[in-house]
């Protein structure tokens, strides 16, 4: 049963891939939408098996390698943690898989693209149910070649191959130093297995590294290298520039990798390796500070934003910060809570967008938008079902709290910076507060400017504006009913009274860090604030842009230095492209023209081409092709061995 | 009275062979000339070889000369028939255009 979950895609995968061109469109994706709605039900067996029954094991499969002491092995560890991200990653991949047979139906590779598909799916699963670093390793790259793969689906697109090497290249980065905090694992612990680590780091907690002759905490270093790994993965500030560009793949493909799995792969991680990271204040910190200038700093360039996927884009991105800065105050529970909402309703959010570009002919620009809410009327729902999700909405009455999903886990993961009762927490706390402002601003906005006012598109695509097909639209109801319903009946068992029961021993959270517990006695005005967040962006949104149309641009106007850095994404892209990116060129060109053109080919392989050449030019100017040159050759050689012999003779 | 020995043949077989190693050289005219040449070099070791048996009594000079004879008429006749083909195929049988081996 384990081994189907995981290995179901592979095989529709492999099929689609391997023989589409055989079974053709509809052959591949029925067949690969079969599999993972079968792969999907098993794991929601699995999940009530091993969450709630508390039937935690570890599956073996085989050997994979073994060195020395360096002994891997593919295991499938099921526990709870993985439980959870078993039943996110399949159901919202099936119902991704499903969405994409109505938004994909018109294009030529449809095999290629189910096959990518359930590929990514394969991977994803590998990498939550591994039982080692090594093979969590394999499937953080898979996922990351997978997603590669499907950002730069439209290959014929400059702009998409570009982000998907972008994508690629700064998720090396991250992975380099992923790479080097499971060397560091490694030696520290001498195995990479999760039950060896977990169990030895208490007694390594005071270990020290001695690298270029300065002592580093072990632990420390180990945490802040692989977080560096989920930094790049979960497209945490300074690496993620990737994410907003990966927007040119196909929209389920952002909705299934770059909203509601792979990208809370670096959360998962960091919630992994609780273990690890509680016996590390400093990593602990970082993690929360990163997570909270994140969430923070993507809500700000969401505000401003005009293409409906980038302002969903930097949500996600946002959304990921705090999961992050709650994991480092200590609230894994709350961060996979968050995790677990914000897959169903962000996936919503997408999926939504993609049937609101598949109706408006392929727009994406918020500005040519607006006025088309009769026409779609199904969709304009759902995706207000998605929003108020995102933005928390709820009443937060004591012992009668009712809402969104957003509603319970952003406000748990608030509540858990709060509680923390530390200053990077409250850096957090505060960060959240006014990103959840900002988040349901750009949210509103991005509703109003899209299906509010006056149309702004041009006669045929309004006369063309239609709810999409069913196809299309009933996937987007489990979504709808996650968005609903996922924070009211998970808040008990993910963070609530029934935690310790329902975690186990999949997270460990020292004592003293127990934020969670503390989250739940805060003031009521920590609880109360994240609502009235929202209310407050949502009353200004509407402000700005029902309310009085023109204040918005008298606002970008008044403060437009702010507005420009906003706009400009704070000018990181154009910070790396001259820090890094033309360096690198101007290092290129050079070490291609001088170093391989001129010395190396023209020393190594032209060189000696050219010598040759040039030798053998001169010996077939030897053979002058009479016959008289011949026997005059022929001649010499006579009279030369006779002298020869005759001087030896005499000497 | 001069009497004529060995060294006297052997002035001639020598000056024959250098007249026939020239005109393998210097001809630039006909292959025909060249198949001469060449008879005539056979020639003057034939001299040196019916010379050499007289002076040291042994006939296995003689005889060899015999084969050489013959082997230089067969290959007269092979050579005027290839001469003869060639001529029939390119039209031209001077040495200089003959240069197909040129590299």
């Amino acid at each position: 049963m384990e081994a189907a979950v995981v290995f179901l895609p592979l095989l529709g995968a492999a099929i689609a891939g391997l023989l589409g061109r055989y079974i053709g469109d509809k052959g591949a994706y029925w067949l690969t939408c079969t599999l993972l709605v079968a792969s999907a039900l098993i794991s929601w067996g699995l999940f009530y098996d091993i969450a709630l029954m508390g039937n935690i094991r570890v599956v073996d499969i085989g050997s994979w390698m073994r060195v020395g002491d360096f002994d891997v092995a593919w295991a499938l560890r099921m526990d709870q943690l993985t439980a959870v991200m078993l039943m996110v990653v399949t159901t919202v991949s099936a119902v991704v898989h499903v969405y994409s047979i109505g938004y994909m139906h018109h294009d030529p590779s449809i095999p290629r693209f189910f096959s990518y598909l359930s590929l990514f799916t394969f991977f994803m699963l590998i990498l939550v149910t591994s039982d080692n670093l090594i093979q969590l390793f394999l499937g953080w790259e898979g996922v990351g070649l997978c997603s590669y793969l499907l950002i730069g689906f439209w290959y014929d697109r400059p702009s998409a191959n570009a982000a998907a090497i972008k994508a690629f290249i700064v998720n090396r980065i991250g992975d380099f130093g992923f790479a080097l905090g499971i060397f560091a694992t490694f030696v520290l612990f001498d195995s990479i297995r999760f039950e060896e680590i977990f169990a030895a780091v208490p007694g390594q907690a005071a270990a020290t590294f001695d690298f270029l002759g300065a002592e580093f905490p072990a632990i420390t270093l180990i945490c802040l290298l692989l977080f560096v790994g989920a930094m790049g993965k979960s497209a945490q500030l300074f690496l993620h520039t990737w994410l907003p560009d990966a927007m040119e793949g196909p929209t389920p493909v952002s909705a299934l990798i770059h909203a509601a799995t792979m990208v809370t792969a670096g959360v998962f991680m960091v919630c992994r390796l609780s273990p690890i990271f509680e016996y590390s204040e400093t990593a602990l910190a970082v993690v929360t500070i990163v997570g909270a200038a994140t969430a923070f700093f993507a809500a700000t360039v969401g505000l401003t934003q005009n293409d409906i996927k980038r302002v969903i884009a930097y949500s996600t991105c946002s959304q990921l910060g705090y999961m992050f800065f709650a994991a480092g105050v200590s609230a894994y529970s709350a961060a996979m809570f968050h995790l677990t909402t914000h897959a169903f309703f962000k996936a919503l959010l997408f999926l939504g967008a993609g049937a609101v570009i598949h109706a408006m002919s392929d727009e994406q620009d918020m500005r040519k938008m607006g006025g088309i809410r009769t026409l779609i009327p199904v969709t304009y729902l759902f995706m207000w079902a998605g929003t108020f999700a995102l933005m928390g909405v709820g009443l937060p009455i004591p012992g009668l709290s009712i809402g969104f999903a957003g509603f319970y886990s952003k406000d748990i993961v608030l509540e858990a910076a709060y509680g923390a009762h530390s200053a990077v927490g409250q850096f957090a706390f505060w960060a959240g507060i006014l990103a959840a402002f900002m988040t349901a601003f750009y949210s509103c906005r991005l509703m109003f400017m899209t299906f509010h006012g006056n149309p702004r598109c041009d006669e045929t695509t309004l006369a063309h504006v239609h709810e999409s097909p069913k196809v299309m639209m009933l996937p987007l109801v489990v979504l709808v009913l996650g968005s609903l319903f996922a924070g009211a009946i998970g808040y008990n068992v993910f963070v609530g009274a029934g935690m310790a029961d329902f975690w186990g021993e999949s997270l460990l959270v020292l004592e003293g860090h127990d934020s969670i517990e503390a989250a739940h006695h805060v003031p009521a005005w920590v609880k109360g604030m994240p609502v009235a967040m929202a209310a407050g962006g949502f009353a200004l949104a509407w402000l700005m842009y029902i309310g009085r149309p023109g204040m918005a641009d008298r606002w970008a106007r008044a403060f437009r230095p702010l507005y420009l850095l906003s706009y400009n994404k704070w000018y990181f892209d154009e910070l790396y492209d001259r820090l890094f990116v033309r360096p690198a060129f101007i290092i290129g060109r050079g070490l291609w023209q001088s170093g391989d053109g001129a010395i190396i080919d023209g020393v190594g392989p032209d060189g000696i081409a050219a010598a040759t050449q040039n030798l053998s030019r001169r010996a077939s100017a030897l053979q002058s092709g009479y016959v008289y040159h011949y026997a005059f050759a022929m001649l010499i050689g006579v009279v030369l061995f006779i002298t020869g012999y005759i001087y030896v003779q005499a000497g | 009275m001069l009497a004529i020995g060995l060294g006297h043949y052997l002035t001639v077989a020598a000056v024959l062979f250098t007249l026939g190693l020239f005109g393998i050289f210097l001809n630039r005219k006909n292959v025909i000339i060249i198949l001469m040449s060449i008879e005539l070099m056979l020639l003057s070791v034939n001299v040196n070889l019916v010379a050499f048996s007289t002076h040291m009594q042994n006939l296995v000079g003689q005889v060899f000369a015999m084969f050489v004879l013959t082997v230089a008429a067969a290959e007269a006749a092979v050579g005027l028939a290839i001469l003869v083909v060639y001529h029939r195929n390119r039209g031209s049988i001077e040495v200089d255009d003959i240069n197909m081996m040129k590299g």
